[in-house]
């Protein structure tokens, strides 16, 4: 699935990084915590988070994540959405709780 | 033939809007120099959390890259409060962080601990008061 079919089906919020949106995602991780993301996700999977710094995108692109998804209908700030542009890593939202898009998300990729 | 590439970037304290930036440098080198995969994953995580400890910590410092055939040798040297009890700062969990950095996202007191898993090496010297110097080092050489 790429992030464009993941923003279809999930009905999420494209803030950023529109030429991203041909990445294959490979899985997802769900934390608001910088280390744990950095220590534990793994290249191309969905970032799921509250978290709207432009360290976000520092760390997505280091780790080379497919996507980030704002929960609860945070916005980004406007250097975390130019930095998404400048990476072409897509930045999403949905109104949904962490637990709900998770849910989903894992349900789209495994079922 | 052993070619070294040598890289430094200065790191200021308390501005993390650029926190990072350094890290993704190095990655660019490493990159380009095709290091094995597997060794820039792992050299990322270290280089970004010690970069991010020098923001989130210090006052000012730099980092040092150095890389030739058999290794890749990051030394973060900072001015700043130091670290007094070295051993409890390894521990997951511990932080000194404050509130504000907390909230970010940063100060889960994983830093260190994932800069250890990462590294093949990793040498920390701090003098209180004064400053803190990281090393860390990557074999080259793929893991069996
Ligand atoms: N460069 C540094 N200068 C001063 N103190 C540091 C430095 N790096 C780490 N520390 C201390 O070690 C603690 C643990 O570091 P770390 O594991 O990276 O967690 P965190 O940065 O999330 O607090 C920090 O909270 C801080 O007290
Ligand atoms: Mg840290």
């Amino acid at each position: 699935m790429t992030a464009a079919e993941m923003v279809n089906k999930l009905d999420l919020q494209v803030f950023s990084g529109e030429k991203g949106l041909d990445r294959e995602i490979s899985g997802g991780y769900m934390s608001d915590l910088l280390s744990d993301v950095m220590g534990n996700a793994d290249e191309g999977q969905v970032w799921i988070t509250l978290q709207t710094h432009k360290n976000v995108m520092a760390i997505a692109s280091l780790k080379e994540l497919a996507a980030v998804i704002l929960v609860n209908g945070h916005k980004p700030d406007d250097d975390t959405a130019a930095q998404s542009n400048e990476e072409d890593i897509p930045l999403l939202g949905t109104s949904m709780s962490a637990f709900d898009i998770t849910g989903k998300l894992y349900e789209l990729i495994y079922k | 033939m052993s070619e070294t590439i040598t890289e430094e970037y200065s790191v200021t304290g308390g501005d993390f809007s650029r926190a990072g930036y350094a890290s993704s440098q190095i990655k660019k080198i490493l990159k380009r120099m095709d290091v094995d995969k597997a060794i820039i994953k792992r050299t990322v995580v270290a280089a970004y959390e010690g970069e991010v400890n020098i923001v989130a910590h210090a006052w000012s410092g730099k980092i040092e890259f150095q890389m030739d055939e058999e290794q890749i040798r990051i030394i973060l040297d900072d001015e700043g409060p130091g670290i007094e009890d070295i051993e409890k700062a390894m521990q997951e969990g511990y932080s000194t962080a404050t509130s504000a950095i907390r909230e970010m996202g940063f100060g889960a007191g994983m830093g260190l601990p994932n800069m250890k898993k990462n590294a093949d090496h990793m040498h920390i010297e701090s003098e209180p008061g004064k400053g803190t110097k990281v090393e860390i080092r990557m074999e080259r050489m793929v893991r069996e």
